[in-house]
């Protein structure tokens, strides 16, 4: 593995951004030098990008790295590899690794980790409550002042379920503009949950996750935003209920944000009927409704983002029983695919949603930058035209637990620049 | 047929040829020696991960009757104890050459996940809440040795459906062979959303003159403990079947317990003990149905 490290200066010819009248690029000293037809190719490596689409680097807010403790499913370099080859300059680590980042060390240790990988920008997420336990706030303030600059906090995988805690939490991070992600799931309407509650549990026989656990903790957190003036942002929102909920909420103001994983845009509870654990996921696949939901909200912004929710897990984790099982899915390299699949090529919706909100949300100054001269050179160039098979075992991730395995799915990642180094060429990660 | 994992596999057709089948077995367990020689030298593994004399004995029963080799293997004291994945058991017993593995686990789609690792038959003796298939076999059979038919009869379903392996496999075959099914029981121990095929009653008292067949479901002590209903003595004046209930049901009407039962709480000792009761009956026709399984699964295509 060799790292670039020198500066380098890279031409992209005829790149269509967002889709636009094809255009060249110049990306030198980590920043867009120059935008514009037939520059010079002087001193410069050149990329053909004929035929591609040239989108601002994708901005994953959910990703389970998996280091420190399971580093058998993922590290930060493999995951950080996926990432990149996914199209992705940054990606929010999410924080129930082992030991919890709910201190200032764990933070930068996976920050520092990101950095040596150096293939996209790991931004720690620091946890919510000591040890995910949702029972006393974890430093919240040293994980935001640490070298990380931590800016949004969660306890994924955990609700933040005691609303005397939410509302804490929600108030003591307006101090350093942080936003609190909630991971809805009213853990008593959930104990022993499978998958959703409806006809197919109720013909497998496992028990049922109902709606009513998410949409329920998303009504009183964002009335416990608008209450305290707090942002919120809402993780893998899953259900028509919610979109609802949420809608409602932004109409009158509150300060809420909202993510959809690519699964639940695509994905149903149909799927659980061969009892492959590779479909069990938290919270679970839903109904077609729910689908159809989903993807308006997206549509229509109610939804702010997609978000991978990447969930790595070992093979001996899968290749069980479904209630033993752990939940989660790969996501990180399918998720240009399945939102192209969803959307359509609407470019400059797919920038807005994967790319320009979450670095919002996050706080990712660098990243979610429109691609004009002066901008940094984070960006991905996509070909639209390109079907691909997936094959788990061809992911680069450490883990297969991909729920995509022999589907077709449109666009290939072909380059991933990150501030103006090539982190992808060909369709090949770099390190 | 491969395996028997769901009841829902079985059209019509095969499932009555399952029961004519088990009705010619029932033959050879009534004779002095009640052997078959049909499958010498098939292995047949009881795989059993939960506790269950009853469903075991009753396919090793079915199994020796057949004159299979029959090897039992518990979770208890076994490598499972020690952490063996499924995977690695099916894997095992696949080295073993077993050509029959009869499955009992407390996951439900734990037998749909084993059939992906071996090369022999999956017969399922209870997954999880899911399914139960021979035990609704033997309850088809039973009502039909006893009522003649079973195309057109009205079926009760009394209890715990929500958690009932019974209940869906019943459920599954009585629709496939024309019986009418209604499922009574709390509201909370009925599935909020049920497809169009099942009615749902909350009424035992209004749904009992119409039934001719009652079939109680066990409640398990869990239940008690968590806010499903109020208590034990609620539940039995709203849901247990006694003697004033069983006078409420037409005089050919017959009620049926897959066991074990716990007497005073959804069954009365009067009920249970009446000669309206097919309990008996279930355990013994128990044998002569996973013969006919075992037979189809592992003989028929010889």
């Amino acid at each position: 593995m060799t790292v670039r490290r020198t500066p380098v200066t890279i031409l992209i010819r005829n790149a269509r951004v967002l889709g636009g009248e094809p255009t060249d690029l110049l990306l030198r000293d980590g920043v867009i030098a120059e935008i514009g037809a037939g520059l010079s190719a002087e001193g410069a490596e050149v990329v053909d990008g004929t035929g591609l689409v040239a989108l601002p680097g994708l901005v994953d807010l959910h990703t389970h790295l998996r280091e420190p403790g399971r580093e058998d499913a993922e590290t930060v370099y493999t995951g950080s590899r996926a990432a990149a080859l996914g199209g992705y300059t940054a990606v929010c680590a999410m924080a129930n690794t082992s030991p919890v980042a709910d201190t200032a060390g764990v933070v930068e240790q996976v920050y520092r980790l990101g950095q040596e990988a150096g293939l996209v920008d790991v931004q720690p997420i620091g946890a919510v409550t000591v040890g995910l336990a949702g029972e006393r706030l974890a430093e919240l303030g040293a994980m935001a002042d640490s070298a990380a600059r931590v800016r949004v906090f969660s306890d994924d995988g955990f609700c933040v379920a005691d609303p005397r805690l939410m509302r804490r939490a929600l108030e003591y991070v307006k101090a350093f503009d942080g936003v609190i992600a909630q991971h809805a799931e009213e853990p008593r309407l959930t104990q022993g949950a499978q998958m959703h509650e409806g006809d197919v549990s109720a013909r497998l026989g496992l028990t049922g996750w109902p709606a009513v656990a998410e949409e329920s903790i998303i009504a009183r957190d964002v009335l416990l935003a608008g209450h305290v003036g707090a942002r919120l942002h809402v993780c893998h929102v899953s259900t028509a209920g919610s979109v609802e909920i949420i809608r409602m909420a932004k109409a009158r103001g509150v300060r809420v944000t909202a993510e959809v994983t690519p699964h639940h845009l695509l994905l149903t509870h149909e799927k659980a009927e061969s009892y492959d654990p590779v479909f069990k996921v938290n919270p679970p696949l839903r109904t077609d409704a729910d689908v159809e939901a989903l993807r308006e909200g997206l549509r229509d912004g109610t939804i702010d983002i997609v978000a991978t929710d990447h969930a790595p897990h070992a093979a001996e984790d899968k290749e069980c029983e479904w209630a033993y099982a752990r939940p989660g899915m790969l996501g990180l390299e399918t998720a240009l695919p399945i939102v192209l699949d969803v959307l359509g090529e609407d470019w400059p919706l797919i920038a807005e949603r994967m790319s320009y909100a979450p670095a919002r949300i996050a706080g990712l100054d660098g990243h979610g930058n429109a691609l004009t001269a002066g901008a940094p050179a984070n960006l991905t160039l996509v070909d639209p035209t390109v079907r691909w098979s997936v094959d788990p075992t061809g992911l680069a991730s450490l883990s297969h637990n991909t729920p995509y395995a022999g589907m077709t799915v449109p666009g290939r990642i072909v380059a991933t620049f990150l501030r103006g180094v090539p982190t992808v060429l060909d369709g090949k990660v770099q390190k | 047929m491969k395996h028997l994992l769901s009841t829902a596999d079985l059209d019509a057709a095969t499932a009555t040829e399952i029961l004519d089948i088990a009705t010619e077995m029932a033959s050879v367990s009534g004779r002095e020696i009640k052997k078959l020689p049909t499958l010498r030298g098939r292995t047949v593994v009881n795989l059993f991960y939960e506790d269950s004399t009853r469903t075991r004995i009753s396919f090793e029963a079915a199994a020796k009757r057949l004159s299979a080799d029959v090897i039992n293997f518990s979770a208890k004291g076994s490598s499972v104890e020690k952490g063996e994945s499924l995977k690695d058991t099916a894997w095992t017993l696949q080295a073993m050459g077993a050509d029959a593995v009869v499955i009992r686990h407390p996951a439900s789609g734990a037998p749909h996940r084993l059939a992906n690792w071996v090369t022999g038959s999956v017969l399922n003796a209870g997954d999880g809440t899911h399914e139960h298939p021979t035990q609704a076999l033997l309850d088809a059979y039973t009502i039909r040795s006893r009522m003649g038919r079973i195309d057109g009869l009205h079926v009760a379903i009394v209890g715990d459906v929500l958690h009932s392996r019974v209940a869906r496999s019943n459920v599954l075959l009585l629709n496939t062979l024309g019986a009418k099914v209604t499922l009574v029981g709390p509201p909370t121990l009925v599935p909020t959303d049920l497809n169009a095929s099942v009615q749902v009653a909350y009424d035992l008292d209004a749904v009992l003159p119409q039934a001719d067949v009652v079939m109680m479901l066990r409640v398990q002590k869990e239940r008690m403990t968590d806010s499903y209903f109020p208590s034990a003595r609620e539940y039995s004046r709203r849901y247990g079947l006694d003697g004033a209930r069983l006078r409420r049901m037409p005089a050919h009407a017959i009620v049926m317990h897959p066991g074990p039962m716990n007497r005073g709480m959804e069954i009365t000792p009067e009920v249970a003990d009446s000669p309206r009761s097919t309990i008996v009956e279930q355990v013994t026709n128990g044998v002569s149905v996973r013969m006919a399984c075992l037979y189809l699964l592992l003989g028929g295509a010889r």
